[in-house]
């Protein structure tokens, strides 16, 4: 078999920060190749070269034996290159059919009307083989977001892309509609198209791929076959360190007080009769499989959704319903899934970006002046716990972040208010292993400082490792509380299954 | 189930049983509502805003707005006024003040996409200065066209459709089948939802928004004309306003300000028709000729707030149920 692609000593430096430090390495045709790194080595930044939407600074690359450089999307899209990223490149008003043909609608004999039959018709096979059963004349907006990514990889397959990079494709799909992922991925692979496939979830990576290139740095630190390196080994290439130690020891017991008492907690159709509460010093996880009510439940504690009935009460005084006012007042702070949307200003300075929320702690004085100096202080010793990786932290805007920067700038935010309850949604959902064992150091340091924390959470083992007791939610209700002694994984897993609750 | 289809249906269409609602309580008020020569007027009336609406349709699809088309209405108005007083043949005298609405809208193209100017500043800025061009050749005095013109609105085409319904339908259908039909409409569409997206499909995005702007200013222009046949003269306030009325017509008919949100046809028309049929309701059942503005734009804010409610539970009913339903 031949070689697809070849990148050869690429540079690439972004606002002083080398990127890509002469990346070098080649793809064999036709297999399914795994890239990993930590958030800010360099993954999005070479794909984003192979895709055509950065020039490299410097260094050459080459596809099917010639030169390739690709100055756009379209010329990537011309040589069969197809890039699906992680948020979606759709437009939600527009059908599947016309999301497909975009830029290249057929036209009715000659007018310049569309040919919407020839259209729809030509994608009926296409979306079948997808296992995509809807109409081609369905609106976007229909769509679930697993549905949503087929129709991007419809759009791959329909432009006859025989290289088609993914990048993070499950971080939000469903357990289920990962497995149809994969089945769909196996159907690529035998049609003879090379795939290149970014994921923080290591597992799959060792399940799909044949082969897995890690990057450091902007550096390639390993490059073997997949059958023949086990993960632990991988997060040393990734890492540049031994790993034993996913998780810190933790430093405190939880104490008896309860800080978060949650009572009959009820909203039909969405929870019901939800009892539990969270300890000073305590790391209390939830578990759940996506849809099982958490988020739901998390964003009524918070005061954004409301509730009919139960009660919610911080320090054994009651929470009013629905005024994330009043919540943030008595110390909650809320890390929710969703932290991209949520809103961090890309123009503006990390530091002024972690310190938006406490703002008000920095007026305290008589004309309402902001104490930029000791806000940008403070702001700026959270950045350095947090580790980010940013050339200088006052000056750089949020935008020159990578993708995994930009969620511990969002957490960082929220830990600036110092949170007497801290809630936290799925906090290390597509960030890498270094930082997750940042997140969980925090979690820990702010348990022995007396803080409560809720730590939600669709990975069992991380919950496993940091947390102090496990609530399991099912179907909007709590189906069991774990205490640490009884951790373990395949009883979580069925309790969250609802399977025998022994 | 069947109860919640029943809801879902209601919710889709605020806007249209709204519009049913008001026919009925102004027919059962006042009978002679619903007699055919007034439901001939207020068609015809809604002609010239119309037609300027399905203009300003185009332009907020992309997620622009355009306030110059009064100003636009004005100024080529005015010209075709002069022209014919100077003794120009009507023919080429329309074609001049069509002209001016496609210049008129080029001009805020132009300094929309190169100079990178937000539409709202542009064309407050364009807006003004139309006026104050049609001012500065008027001198503010009125001008008067001849009967040559105002004939012109009791034309019947094939001998029964009021020409100014008739151009009003035929533009309503063009509109309609570029919007549904062909490549840049669909894609004018794209724009509007996702305009860096967009960029990264490939889409030309310049000239989309170019043309929209272009469509806009010729519409007004038009619109203008068809106003001047049923008025006979253009004083110094001619199209001031008429540019709300058009926003308005078009966000009632469904069109979002964010873009990528609205329909022609029903949406537009529906918008345009039922604003005319407001305030001819209000006449016939007899309501205090200085509370209309009043009345009016709280049946108008009414139908707005409708809107946003019933989106808002649209998205309601469409979240998931998470718990078992137990029965």
């Amino acid at each position: 078999m031949g070689i697809k692609l070849k990148f050869n000593n690429i540079q690439k430096h972004f606002f002083g920060v080398t990127a890509l430090d002469g990346v070098s390495f080649e793809i064999e045709e036709k297999h399914t190749v795994g890239l990993i790194g930590e958030n800010g080595a360099g993954k999005s930044t070479l794909m984003n070269i192979l895709g055509g939407v950065l020039l490299p600074d410097g260094g050459n690359m080459s596809l099917d034996g010639d030169a390739y450089l690709p100055s756009n999307p379209r010329d990537a899209a011309q040589r069969g290159v197809a890039f699906i990223h992680q948020e979606l490149n759709l437009f939600t008003n527009l059908s599947i059919a016309e999301n497909i043909y975009i830029n290249s609608f057929p036209s009715l004999k000659k007018t310049p009307l569309i040919d919407k039959k020839k259209m729809n018709d030509s994608l009926k096979s296409l979306l079948k083989s997808l296992d995509l059963n809807y109409s081609p004349s369905t609106t976007v907006e229909n769509l679930a977001p697993g549905e949503r990514q087929l129709v991007e990889i419809a759009k791959a397959l329909h432009s006859d892309a025989f290289l088609i990079i993914f990048d993070e494709p499950t971080t939000s799909l469903t357990a289920r509609e990962t497995e149809k992922l994969f089945t769909i991925l196996d159907q690529l692979r035998s049609e003879g198209r090379t795939i290149i496939y970014i994921s923080h979830i290591l597992g799959e990576v060792k399940r799909i791929t044949d082969d897995v290139i890690v990057l450091r740095d902007g550096k390639v630190t390993g490059n073997s076959e997949t059958g023949l390196i086990e993960i632990p080994e991988m997060i040393n290439q990734m890492v540049g360190r031994e790993s034993d130690n996913l998780f810190p020891e933790r430093s405190a017991k939880p104490k008896d007080s309860p800080i978060l008492e949650v009572k009959s907690l009820s909203q039909p159709g969405i929870v019901g009769n939800v009892d539990f509460s969270v300890h000073e010093g305590e790391v209390l996880g939830v578990f759940g499989l996506m849809g099982s009510g958490r988020t739901e439940m998390a964003r009524m504690l918070f005061g954004v959704d409301t509730y009919r009935s139960g009660s919610i009460s911080i320090d054994g005084t009651p929470l009013p319903r629905n005024s994330p006012q009043s919540s943030i007042e008595r110390g909650m702070a809320f890390v929710t899934e969703n932290r991209r949307e949520e809103g961090l200003l890309m123009n503006v300075a990390i530091t002024e970006n972690i310190g938006l929320v406490s703002l008000p702690d920095y007026c305290r004085n008589l004309v309402k002046w902001v104490d930029a100096k000791r806000m940008n202080e403070e702001a700026g010793i959270i950045g350095d716990s947090l580790k980010l990786k940013a050339s200088d932290i006052r000056r750089q805007p949020a935008m020159s972040l990578s993708g995994g920067n930009q969620q511990k700038v969002v957490i960082g935010k929220w830990l600036m208010t110092k949170p007497r309850l801290l809630i936290m949604d799925e906090p290390t959902r597509g960030i890498d292993v270094g930082a997750k064992y940042e997140v969980y150091s925090i979690m820990d340091r702010l348990a022995a400082d007396n803080s409560g924390i809720l730590f939600i959470s669709s990975e069992v083992e991380e919950l496993i490792g940091i947390a102090d007791r496990i609530v399991v939610m099912s179907q909007g209700e709590v189906v069991k509380v774990f205490e640490k002694k009884d951790f373990d994984v395949t009883a979580l897993m069925a309790a969250a299954f609802r399977e025998a609750v022994a | 189930m069947k109860d919640r289809n029943w809801q879902r249906f209601i919710l889709k269409n605020t806007t249209f049983i709204l519009f049913v609602l008001l026919f009925l309580i102004f027919g059962i008020l006042a009978p002679r509502f619903l007699s055919f020569k007034n439901l001939e007027i207020i068609l015809s009336n809604s002609s010239y805003i119309g037609i300027i609406a399905v203009g300003m349709t185009f332009v907020l699809l992309t997620g622009g707005i355009d306030l110059s088309v009064g100003s636009t209405m004005y100024l080529s108005a005015v010209s075709s006024g002069t022209l014919i007083a100077a003794g120009w043949p009507i023919a080429p005298t329309i074609a001049v003040s069509l002209l001016i609405g496609i210049a008129m809208g080029y001009v805020n193209a132009l300094i929309i996409t190169r100079l990178k100017i937000v539409p709202f500043l542009a064309t407050l800025v364009t807006m003004t200065v139309g006026r104050g061009m049609g001012l500065f050749v008027t001198k503010s005095v009125q001008v008067d066209f001849p009967d040559s013109i105002t004939l012109m609105s009791t034309v019947k085409v094939f001998g029964f459709i009021p020409l100014q319904i008739f151009i009003f339908g035929l533009v309503v259908i063009l509109a309609m089948v570029f919007l549904r039909l062909t490549k840049s409409g669909r894609q004018l569409y794209a724009v509007g939802n996702d305009p860096l997206a967009a960029e990264r499909a490939g889409i030309q995005t310049r000239p989309l928004i170019t043309s929209t702007y272009v469509i806009s200013g010729f519409f007004a222009a038009l619109g203008g004309f068809i106003s001047i046949t049923q008025i006979g003269r253009v004083s110094a306030g001619f199209g001031s306003g008429d540019e709300f009325d058009a926003i308005a017509a078009a966000v009632l008919g469904g069109a979002s300000l964010m873009g990528g949100v609205g329909s022609v046809f029903p949406g537009t028309v529906l918008g345009t028709v039922m604003i005319q049929m407001i305030q001819a309701g209000l006449v016939y059942t007899a309501v205090d000729i200085y509370l209309h503005p009043i009345v009016m734009s709280l049946i108008i804010f009414f139908a707005v707030l409708l809107d946003s409610v019933r989106t808002g539970q649209l998205k309601k009913m469409e979240r998931r149920t998470i718990m078992k339903i137990t029965s």
